[in-house]
């Protein structure tokens, strides 16, 4: 478990990583908690010559209330998050969708901002992220910009970020009404399926993680949507459901309605 | 004065533990170490075209890369025991090369080895050596290799058995008491393939001192001299006196630490080529490709019963991996550790077993934790809860109508069984009644009835199960094809101040041997446990010793200190009866001190011993010294049992198996002490547990591993287990000193069928009458729906 050779630069700002990452290119990675990163590394699936190291650039690991925003920095760890006050109280879906990702070592090392761009299918902040219609603020070399959480996953380990962009924080609306529920692989403890239920008024938003190759709003659930559960019916509507030894398509698909609808009646 | 017998005292290793301090070979670095990277195959089964090193060697900081074309490429490791096929023809034993020559035979056999300055370089350098393969199909599974047309793993053979063996009774009478049997239990499943997953990964030094013509290799092993002497006389060809192997602090074995691996000998042949020492240790990825692996078996099993549930015969056909290669106890754990077995706790009259024992292109299967009896138990323990449920009998009742009678091997003579074992004591009923009272079973089943009227799929699972252990005399399994020996040594020597240094032969890699041996010395002598200290693991200090596996060191290791202990005091009465002036036979010998008898007259322990080594006054003829080696064959296996009992709840949408409750009434015969029993117990169980719902290597069709890590291979963790409730009944051993019988594997030979039992009884409702482990969500979701 030893990964190939690589540079490493520990930058202060998010123009010098940027600067960077635009210089290096599919060469350099950028790294924050590193908890996907590194193992992938030491397996050298993953060879990077150049690591810009971003965990040191003050003022990206806070949390903020912005009249009816929370704004999470992207290098807020898992652990931060799923104990934050502020999270708690206008944002509870997403403390809660932290505090069940890996364990209490995994969640003091990753952090939201790595988690999103790594865009792992199995991961648990897409499914919450998509129903909150969360706003990812991304920086490049034309400065910054903000990328809907819709717009955002754009297949397997692929997102929107152009390859000279960094997350800078996520703002999040608050959120009087949701909840995250997730169905663990045993090994892993990666989402098999993750469903994030948020409600409003009549209507209602559900992201789902984990059955599809991209984390998808599951809009005709939205469609269907009485104020009860039968909804939770067309969870895979038009999806491709994804396979492996823990659950094929078929299991999957059923565990996907089944945790919908536990979201939706939660 | 203060005794340890039976106490739980607190484990004295802890310490270095706890702190980070212990000694393992991975932390061990000498001076112009040197260190060692493996170019392994990424195929199950290929033709080798060519190897190519040249990069590798022109690398940064290479010092040599070797190749099966280098001297090394004669040599091969052994197998330990000999399996004949029941026609008469000799087992078929492969050559198993330290580095692949022609042809690959499983993923991540090694091709080459890459030495260098650093591990960093090692790696770096391994990535360069080019390795041309012609790919072939593969076989995996143990059924499919023997059918016809399979991929060969060794073409010298016309098939992929390496034996086809059977033990019991005569099997067409078996067949006849089958077929006119009121009822007929059967069942067919595949008893899954386990990674052992020890914490500390394998790992090893090898150091030739070129001055002194002598080796050192430092190794993760649990048996050390067992290694030299394979490595020795059986694949180097180098003298055993010369070579000195050190295992101090072990990380966990689980049986995986057993084997003499190609690596150990590889790297101790390399050392003397490069003439500096070498480090190997293993990663995660490499510790599942390469460590051998357990269980493994597929089985068609029929069982037939009386009226009244008794069993009246029992016939099972097994296939059981090999895998590429003959690991060192590889042929004994499907066959004499297992068949061994099928008697179980059941007065069955009539038993008969066959194994065929297939070569497959993956890593080779051998011992792990319970080795062969956690097959034999959990086929047994299905068996009987199937057949209660289909003659709708209560799974507790069949089995006290099936158990055999108690008794104590001292009054009543040992249980000789259908296959080849005779039982030392044992008292089934007893364990079994007081699990059942630890768990409440009648308020149990009537809670159970209430649960499903509200919809919640709550099941309890009962297994009673005996293993053998202790291994075991050595004519007995020398007559069984072992080419080892299986006594143990122990040796006590007295300081001058009556300080003692105990060597065993027995090695702790985990177990807490320090504590515990120290214990009991310390109360036969009649002095405090600070006195005692106790050192294993290094072949230069201790003599020729077994090891540790088959829960054997108390029993085997612990009888041979006793005779040691037994032999200072012996001599030190001498010598105490000399200085009091008065006969032995008017001594006693209590709290650490000779007294003559009906007086106030005494000698200390402290006293005599400084006096043996002083002796200027002193019995005439009598050597100096007080020191002591002896040799333990025991008479017997030993045979603890218990009964252990998993309460379940089933999430009745997604299958996931949630254990509310697991209840552990275990007989080890006397207990040392109660705190490590419990804690060999309860991680012995979760080891169970880890099998039952969730630990599988899964081999594609292809030959490639896809549960390779952590991130795919499920291990139990803390939130997976209740609280394992133990408690214990004592049925002493009665042919050793300490009337001990082990209880190392005793958790993960009894767990497994309980929780499997239980699932299956909270869906019993549901026409579900098995699933195949591990009871992942996903097939018990399965069977639930499909009604099997």
């Amino acid at each position: 478990m030893i990964p190939a050779k690589f540079d490493y630069i520990k930058v202060s700002s998010i123009g010098e990583a940027v600067t960077l990452l635009d210089k290096h290119g599919f060469d350099s990675k950028i790294l924050s908690g590193g908890h996907s990163l590194i193992p992938a590394m030491k397996l050298r699936l993953s060879r990077p010559e150049l690591l810009i190291d971003i965990s040191g650039i003050s003022g990206m690991d806070g949390i903020s209330e912005e009249g009816d925003k929370i704004v999470v920095g992207a290098n807020c760890t898992h652990q931060k998050i799923a104990s934050s006050k502020l999270v708690k109280e206008h944002l509870n879906i997403l403390a809660q969708t932290a505090g069940c990702i890996g364990d209490v070592q995994v969640r003091n090392r990753g952090t939201l901002g790595g988690s999103l761009a790594h865009a792992d299918p199995a991961s648990d902040y897409p499914a919450t992220v998509l129903a909150c219609d969360a706003q990812i603020i991304a920086e490049g070399k034309n400065g910054s910009r903000t990328i809907a959480a819709t717009d955002f996953f754009q297949s397997i380990f692929t997102t929107a970020l152009a390859d000279d962009e960094i997350i800078t924080s996520v703002r999040f609306p608050k959120v009087a009404n949701g909840n995250y529920q997730k169905f663990f692989q045993s090994a892993s403890r990666f989402a098999v399926v993750g469903v994030a239920v948020v409600k409003e008024g009549d209507a209602v938003k559900v992201g789902i993680t984990g059955v599809s190759d991209t984390p998808y709003r599951a809009s005709a659930v939205e469609s269907a949507y009485d104020g009860g559960s039968s909804a939770a019916a067309k969870a895979v509507h038009g999806v491709e459901v994804m396979s492996d030894h823990f659950a094929d398509a078929e299991y999957r698909s059923h565990l996907a309605k089944v945790y919908v609808k536990r979201a939706l009646e939660a | 004065m203060e005794t340890f017998i039976g106490k739980p005292v607190k484990r004295r290793e802890d310490a270095r533990f706890l702190k980070g301090a212990g000694r393992y070979t991975d932390d061990i670095k000498l001076p112009k170490m040197t260190q060692a990277a493996f170019v392994r195959s990424p195929y199950a089964h290929a033709k080798i075209l060519d190897v190519n090193i040249e990069d590798a060697q022109r690398g940064d900081g290479v010092v040599a890369v070797f190749t099966a074309q280098d001297g090394c490429g004669t040599f091969g490791v052994p197998c330990g025991w000999q399996v004949d096929f029941k026609n008469g023809e000799t087992m078929r034993e492969p050559q198993h090369p330290l580095l692949a020559k022609e042809k690959i035979k499983h993923v991540g056999e090694a091709v080459a080895i890459v030495i260098a300055e650093t591990l960093e370089q090692a790696r770096d350098a391994a990535e360069l050596v080019k390795v041309d393969y012609e790919g072939l199909p593969a076989v995996t599974d143990p059924g499919k290799a023997m059918e016809p047309g399979a991929p060969l793993v060794h073409d010298q053979w016309s098939d992929n058995a390496a034996f086809d063996w059977c033990i019991g009774n005569d099997r067409t009478e078996v067949e006849a008491a089958l077929a006119s049997a009121h009822h007929v239990t059967e069942m067919e499943y595949r008893n899954q393939r386990l990674a052992p997953n020890a914490i500390e990964p394998r790992s090893y030094i090898a150091d030739y001192d070129v001055n002194a013509g002598k080796w050192t290799l430092y190794t993760s092993t649990q048996n050390p001299h067992l290694i030299r002497l394979l490595l020795c006389a059986f694949v180097l060809g180098i003298p055993e006196h010369k070579v000195r192997v050190v295992s101090y602090d072990v990380g966990g074995g689980f049986g995986s630490k057993i084997y003499h691996y190609t690596e150990e000998a590889l790297l101790t042949w390399a050392s003397k080529e490069v003439g500096r020492p070498i480090k190997w240790t293993s990663d995660r990825s490499e510790a599942f490709l390469t460590d051998a692996h357990g269980r493994d078996h597929v089985v068609k099993s029929r069982m037939g019963f009386d009226k009244e549930g008794k069993i009246v015969a029992h016939l099972t056909d097994e296939y059981c991996a090999m895998g590429a290669y003959l690991s060192t106890f590889a042929p004994a754990v499907p066959t004499y550790l297992h068949g061994t077995l099928f008697q179980g706790v059941y007065t069955t009259p009539l038993i008969h077993l066959n194994v065929i024992a297939p070569f497959t292109h993956t890593v080779a299967v051998d011992a792990y934790r319970g080795a062969g009896r956690p097959e034999a138990t959990y086929l047994l323990e299905r068996m009987i809860s199937k057949a209660a449920k289909e003659m709708d009998m209560d799974p507790a009742e069949i089995r006290f109508r099936n158990f055999i009678p108690p008794f104590d091997g001292v009054e009543q003579a040992g249980y000789q069984t259908q296959v080849a074992l005779q039982y030392d004591s044992g008292n089934y009923e007893a364990v079994l009644k007081r699990g059942l009272e630890m768990l409440g079973y009648e308020d149990f089943r009537k809670s159970q009835i209430a649960a499903r009227k509200n919809g919640k799929l709550l099941g309890v699972g009962i297994s009673t199960y005996i293993e053998g252990c202790g291994i075991a005399p050595s004519a007995v399994v020398g007559s069984l094809g072992a080419r080892a020996g299986l006594y143990e040594v122990g040796a006590v020597r007295v300081q001058p101040t009556g300080k003692v240094s105990v060597f065993t032969g027995s090695h702790s890699h985990g177990q807490g041997h320090e504590t515990v041996f120290a214990q009991f010395v310390a109360d036969k002598l009649g002095i405090a446990m600070d006195d005692v200290e106790i050192e294993h693991g290094d072949t230069d200090q201790v003599a020729f010793g077994m090891g540790t596996y088959g829960s054997r060191s108390l029993s085997v290791g612990g009888s041979a200190i006793i005779k040691s202990v037994e032999k200072i005091l012996e001599k030190g009465a001498k010598i105490a009866a000399h200085k009091l002036e008065a006969a032995e036979e008017d001594l006693e010998y209590a709290e650490g001190k000779w007294t003559v008898k009906g007086t106030d007259k005494s000698i200390s322990f402290g006293d005599v011993s400084l006096t043996a080594y002083v002796p200027h006054d002193y019995p005439e003829g009598l050597e100096p010294g007080l020191d002591f080696s002896s040799f333990y064959d025991p008479t017997n296996f030993t045979y603890p049992f218990g009964a252990h009992i998993a309460v379940v709840e089933v999430d009745s949408d997604t299958g996931r198996v949630v254990l509310k409750r697991f209840v552990a009434c275990d007989d080890v015969g006397n207990v040392m002490n109660p705190m490590i029993v419990d804690g060999q117990i309860q991680g012995g169980v979760v080891q169970g547990i880890g099998q039952a719902l969730l630990e599988e290597v899964i081999y594609d069709e292809s030959g490639q591993m896809t549960s390779g890590s952590y991130m795919d291979y499920a291990m139990p963790r803390a939130d997976d287990v209740p609280m394992i409730e133990t408690d214990r009944t004592v049925t002493p051993c009665p042919h050793n000193p300490l009337g001990v019988k082990g209880a190392g594997e005793a958790g993960a030979i009894g767990s497994t069928p309980a929780v499997v039992n239980a699932v299956v009884d909270a869906l019993s409702h549901l026409g579900v009458t098995d699933i195949q482990m591990p009871l992942s969500p996903q097939r018990v979701w399965k069977a639930m729906n499909n009604g099997r």
